[in-house]
C-alpha cells in the first residue's frame, strides 16, 4: 500500500494546479477523518501490547488505589515461571488438543456444507440462515442448552442408553475437552459456510466442465477441482479458526465450570484471567498473553508457508 | 495477507437472488444426496434452538425423548418468572441494549469516517495505519485483556460503568474493514465530479459515499450488533455492580453461581436464553437479505 498520490488523470490535472491548496486540503482532511481512529488503536492496541510487554517483565500486581509499591524488574522470571507452571503448560495443551479437532472438522464441514448450498436447490436460503444461527447467538446463550444436552441425565445421554459415558461428557476429564472443541465448531460453522460459499465462486466452471469429461465423479471432482480452488479461503479459516481457538474462555468457563474436571479443559485465557485478575498477579497474566500472541503468530506463519501462496 | 483474497465477484453479491449453476448438474433431476446433506447440517444447527424454546417452557424439566416434543400440561412461562426474579430481565437487557448501542454509534461515526480515509483520501501514513488494522485482527483484545483490564479499571476508574464496557469495542474494525473495502469498489470519477462542483468530503462522505454504501453498511451493522450483544469476557471483568451488568454476563452468573437455588434451574437457564438470543436472531433474520458473503469476504481478507 504506497502512500503516493495517484497519478491525476489529464482533465483534472489543470484544474488541481489551479487551486494547488485542494490537495494539502485533501491530506488534512484524510489525517482530521482517520485520526479517532488512530487514537483508538493506540489506546486499544498499540499501547496495552506496550504496556503487556512492561507489566510481563516486572513483578506486577494489584494494590489498593494510591498505595504506591514497588514493582521491581524481575527480566525473564514471569516467562520462566509460566513455562513451568503445570497449570499453563496443561492450559496451552488443552488447546493444542482443541486446535487438532477443531481445525480439521471446520474446514472439512464447512467446505463440504458450502459445496452442497452452491447450487440451485430448494430453501437455499433456509439453510444458509439456519447455518448461520449459532454463529450469530451469545455462547452464553447456547451453553445453556449444551448443558442440558450433555448433562448426566441429558436427552444425549438418555439416547445412547448404556452407551453413556461415564463420568459424563462435561465433567469427564478424557471428553471435556474435544467436546468443547466440537462445541465450537458447530457454533461457528456457519461463518466458515458462508466464508467458502463466497470462495466457490471463483472457482472457474470450465474446470468442473473438463474435470466431468476427463470421467471424474462427484467425489473426485470435489477433491481435484473444489479442494485447490479455495485454497486461500483454507488458509484464512485456518488462520481464523486458531484465533478463535486462542481466545478460548466462555466455553470452559461456562460449561465445564472453569476449565474442569481438575484443568483438564482449562484454556490460556482461563489461566491468564485465574492467575491475572483473581490472584492479582497482573505482570505474570501479562506474560502468558504475549507467550500466546507469538505463538498465534508463529502459527500463522506456518499456516500461511503451508497454505498460503505457492 | 493479500494472497488471502477472496475476490468479491459480481456472482458473489447476487448469489441470493441467482443460485449459481450447480457444479456437478445431474441433468434436471433433483439433487437428492445435496439435499439430504443439507438438512441433516439444518438439523444439526436448529435443533438446539428448538430444544431451547421447548425446554424453557416445561414446568418440570423432561430430559427424555419425549421431552424434545412439547405437551401441553407441561406447559408453563414460571420459568421466565424465576430467572426475571434473580436477574432482572429488564435492566439487564437495558444495560445490553446500552453497551451494543454505543459500540454501533462509535462504529458507524467513527468508522464510516476511517474507512473513507482510508479508501478514498490520501495522507502520510496511510499504509501503516491500514497494516495495523490487518494486524488488530490477528491479534484479538482477550490477548490484551490484562493491560486493557490495568488501563480502564486499574488507571481510569471505569469499573462499573457504561464508558468501561463500550471503549475497547468503540470502533469495530472489521467494520471499518468493510466500510473500506465497499468505498474502494465505487468509481473514482463519482468522487473527483463532486470535488469539482466544490463539495466538501464531509458532504461527500455524507450525501454520496454513505447512500451508496447502504449494503455494506447494513453487513457492518449486524456484525457490529452482535459482537457487544454477545460478549462476555469484557464486561464481565468490567462490571460487578448486578445493576450495569449486560444480559449475557447476568446469564453466565446465574448459570455459574445461583442456578442450583431454583426449582427448575435448567428451565430458567434457557429462558434467560431465549431472551438473550432472541434480539440477535431476530436482527439477522431481518437484515440476512442484505448480508451477503461478498462483503464478509472483504472484511476478512484484508
Amino acid at each position: 500500500m504506497a502512500v503516493t498520490a495517484p497519478a491525476a488523470p489529464p482533465e483534472t490535472r489543470s484544474r488541481a494546479r489551479s487551486g494547488s491548496g485542494h490537495k494539502a486540503g485533501r491530506q488534512r482532511i484524510g489525517a482530521l477523518f482517520i485520526a479517532p481512529y488512530v487514537v483508538f488503536l493506540v489506546a486499544i492496541f498499540a499501547y496495552p501490547v506496550g504496556l503487556a510487554v512492561y507489566m510481563s517483565f516486572h513483578e506486577y500486581f494489584f494494590a489498593a488505589p494510591g498505595a504506591i509499591v514497588d514493582r521491581p524488574f524481575i527480566g525473564l522470571d514471569n516467562y520462566v515461571a509460566a513455562i513451568k507452571d503445570p497449570a499453563v503448560l496443561q492450559s496451552f495443551g488443552n488447546a493444542a488438543i482443541f486446535l487438532v479437532i477443531n481445525v480439521p472438522l471446520t474446514v472439512v464441514l464447512a467446505l463440504v456444507l458450502a459445496t452442497a448450498l452452491n447450487a440451485a436447490i430448494p430453501f437455499r436460503t433456509f439453510f444458509r440462515v439456519s447455518y448461520y444461527v449459532p454463529y450469530i447467538t451469545a455462547s452464553v446463550a447456547v451453553v445453556g442448552v449444551w448443558l442440558f444436552l450433555f448433562n448426566g441425565a441429558g436427552l444425549v445421554n438418555n439416547l445412547l442408553g448404556p452407551l453413556a459415558p461415564s463420568p459424563s461428557w462435561f465433567v469427564n476429564s478424557t471428553l471435556a475437552m474435544p467436546l468443547i472443541a466440537i462445541y465450537v465448531s458447530w457454533k461457528q460453522l456457519g461463518f466458515f459456510v458462508l466464508l467458502y460459499l463466497a470462495a466457490l465462486q471463483n472457482v472457474p466452471k470450465e474446470l468442473y466442465e473438463a474435470a466431468s469429461m476427463d470421467g471424474a465423479g462427484r467425489f473426485r471432482q470435489f477433491m481435484s477441482v473444489t479442494v485447490p480452488g479455495v485454497r486461500p479461503a483454507t488458509f484464512l479459516v485456518t488462520l481464523l479458526a486458531t484465533i478463535t481457538g486462542a481466545n478460548l474462555f466462555t466455553e470452559p468457563y461456562l460449561l465445564t465450570g472453569g476449565g474442569g474436571p481438575n484443568g483438564a479443559s482449562s484454556s490460556p485465557v482461563l489461566v491468564m484471567y485465574q492467575e491475572g485478575i483473581q490472584q492479582g498477579n497482573a505482570g505474570y497474566a501479562a506474560a502468558i498473553g504475549i507467550i500466546l500472541i507469538i505463538a498465534v503468530l508463529l502459527l500463522a506463519g506456518v499456516q500461511r508457508l503451508v497454505l498460503g501462496r505457492k | 495477507m493479500s494472497s488471502t483474497t477472496i475476490k468479491a465477484s459480481p456472482a458473489t453479491a447476487e448469489e441470493e437472488s441467482a443460485a449459481p449453476a450447480t457444479t456437478v448438474a445431474p441433468s434436471g433431476k433433483t439433487d437428492w444426496v445435496r439435499l439430504t446433506l443439507l438438512i441433516l447440517g439444518a438439523m444439526a444447527f436448529l435443533f438446539p434452538f428448538y430444544y431451547m424454546i421447548v425446554g424453557s417452557l416445561q414446568l418440570e424439566p423432561n430430559p427424555g425423548l419425549s421431552g424434545a416434543f412439547p405437551d401441553p400440561s407441561n406447559i408453563t412461562l414460571d420459568n421466565y418468572e424465576s430467572i426475571n426474579s434473580s436477574i432482572s430481565l429488564g435492566r439487564s437487557l437495558v444495560n445490553s441494549g446500552i453497551f451494543t448501542g454505543g459500540v454501533l454509534l462509535g462504529t458507524l461515526i467513527f468508522g464510516l469516517l476511517a474507512g473513507y480515509a482510508l479508501a478514498v483520501l490520501h495522507w502520510r501514513g496511510r499504509g501503516a495505519v491500514f497494516a495495523v488494522l490487518v494486524l488488530v485482527q490477528i491479534i484479538p483484545f482477550q490477548l490484551l485483556m490484562i493491560p486493557l483490564y490495568v488501563m480502564i479499571v486499574r488507571s481510569y476508574g471505569l469499573a462499573d460503568s457504561y464508558l468501561g464496557m463500550i471503549f475497547p469495542f468503540a470502533i469495530n474494525s472489521v467494520a471499518v474493514l468493510i466500510f473500506r473495502q465497499f468505498f474502494l469498489a465505487l468509481p473514482k470519477d463519482l468522487f473527483e465530479a463532486a470535488r469539482i462542483d466544490g463539495a466538501s468530503e464531509l458532504k461527500i462522505l455524507w450525501r454520496i459515499a454513505i447512500p451508496l454504501a447502504k449494503p455494506a453498511i447494513l453487513t457492518a451493522v449486524i456484525l457490529t450488533f452482535i459482537g457487544p450483544w454477545n460478549e462476555f469476557l469484557w464486561p464481565f471483568l468490567v462490571t460487578k455492580d448486578q445493576d450495569l451488568q449486560p444480559l449475557a454476563v447476568s446469564l453466565a452468573n446465574y448459570i455459574s453461581n445461583l442456578a442450583g437455588r431454583a426449582a427448575n434451574p435448567f428451565g430458567a437457564i434457557l429462558a434467560g436464553a431465549c431472551v438473550l438470543a432472541a434480539p440477535a436472531v431476530a436482527v439477522f433474520i431481518a437484515f440476512q437479505r442484505h448480508f451477503v458473503s461478498s462483503d464478509l469476504g472483504s472484511g476478512v481478507k484484508g
